[in-house]
């Protein structure tokens, strides 16, 4: 049941990217380019992705465990560190190099694009030298 | 003040309830937090019992493409970065969501829907760079 609901969430996920435009790398361009001509797409992606995520987060911070008696693993972290914001302003200019982030990545590679697995691959290899810078730390 | 209704991408704003609940389904059944660069890092801790719903999760992802194309055609897709570009976005992409642990996913939507400062404050670093870097390269860089 657990790798049912992963793979639901996974596909459900997926299509959201899809009919949100999101999979497209000009739309998410757009959106960041402020001073050129701004598309607001992202905005309401977000507002609707957040809208039901806050409804989610709100019955989830009430229980212990989910529906199929897992433990709820809410972040419990709450400082914002150097880590934090050196992390993301790293990821935001990588971010605005490509229009590109995390899961429209893996969107992409499953359109069998040449672009979009050169991307995954450089992202998954960005993430093993952090690990294993990490690992050794 | 109104909206204009004609103006709404609705598309956009559908996508995201979309996105909202697969967030929802996994963070209320699983306990767990949709964040990609997360799920996806967390397979580099090859840590037992914990790595198949990540696999799966992924393939879900990929697999959404299928059947997208069985019911509907893909919208365009417009990837005007060349290889060297990529491969540099790429790579700080998943070195920086890894280092502020989370991504547009992590951070800008699950954190967002619980309110997390931290969440907020690095959604807005994130956004503000990638605001920065589109400006360099579109509005001032020269090659």
């Amino acid at each position: 049941m657990v790798n049912f609901i992963a793979l639901l969430s996974g596909i459900v996920f997926g299509l959201g990217i899809i009919l949100s435009g999101m999979v497209n790398p000009a739309i998410v361009l757009a959106f960041l380019d402020i001073t050129g001509n701004w598309d607001s797409a992202l905005l309401w992606v977000m507002g609707g992705a957040v809208a039901v995520g806050s409804i989610a987060f709100a019955l989830a911070m009430k229980r212990t465990n989910s529906y199929l008696g897992l433990s709820m693993q809410i972040p419990a972290v709450t400082k914002i560190d150097g880590r934090l914001l050196l992390g993301s302003l790293v990821f935001g200019v990588g971010w605005g190099i490509a229009g590109i982030c995390p899961g429209p990545a893996v969107v992409l590679a499953g359109t069998g694009s040449i672009d979009a697995l050169v991307f995954l691959v450089a992202m998954l290899l960005g993430m093993g030298i952090y690990q294993n810078l990490q690992g050794r730390g | 003040m109104y909206v204009n209704l004609d103006s709404v991408p609705w598309h956009a704003a559908g996508g995201g309830l979309m996105i909202g609940a697969a967030v929802a389904l996994l963070l209320l059944f699983n306990g767990r937090i949709a964040g990609i660069s997360g799920i996806v890092g967390g397979l580099y801790r090859m840590q037992k019992g914990d790595i198949g719903w990540r696999v799966i999760f992924i393939l879900g992802l990929i697999l959404s493409v299928a059947i997208w194309k069985f019911f509907f055609v893909l919208p365009e897709i417009a990837i005007e970065t060349n290889y060297t570009m990529l491969a540099l976005a790429g790579f700080l992409v998943g070195y920086g969501t890894r280092l502020g642990s989370g991504c547009t996913s992590g951070h800008g939507v699950c954190g967002i829907s619980r309110r997390s400062p931290r969440s907020i404050a690095a959604t807005t670093v994130f956004m503000l760079a990638g605001f920065m870097t589109v400006y360099l390269i579109r509005h001032v860089s020269t090659f």
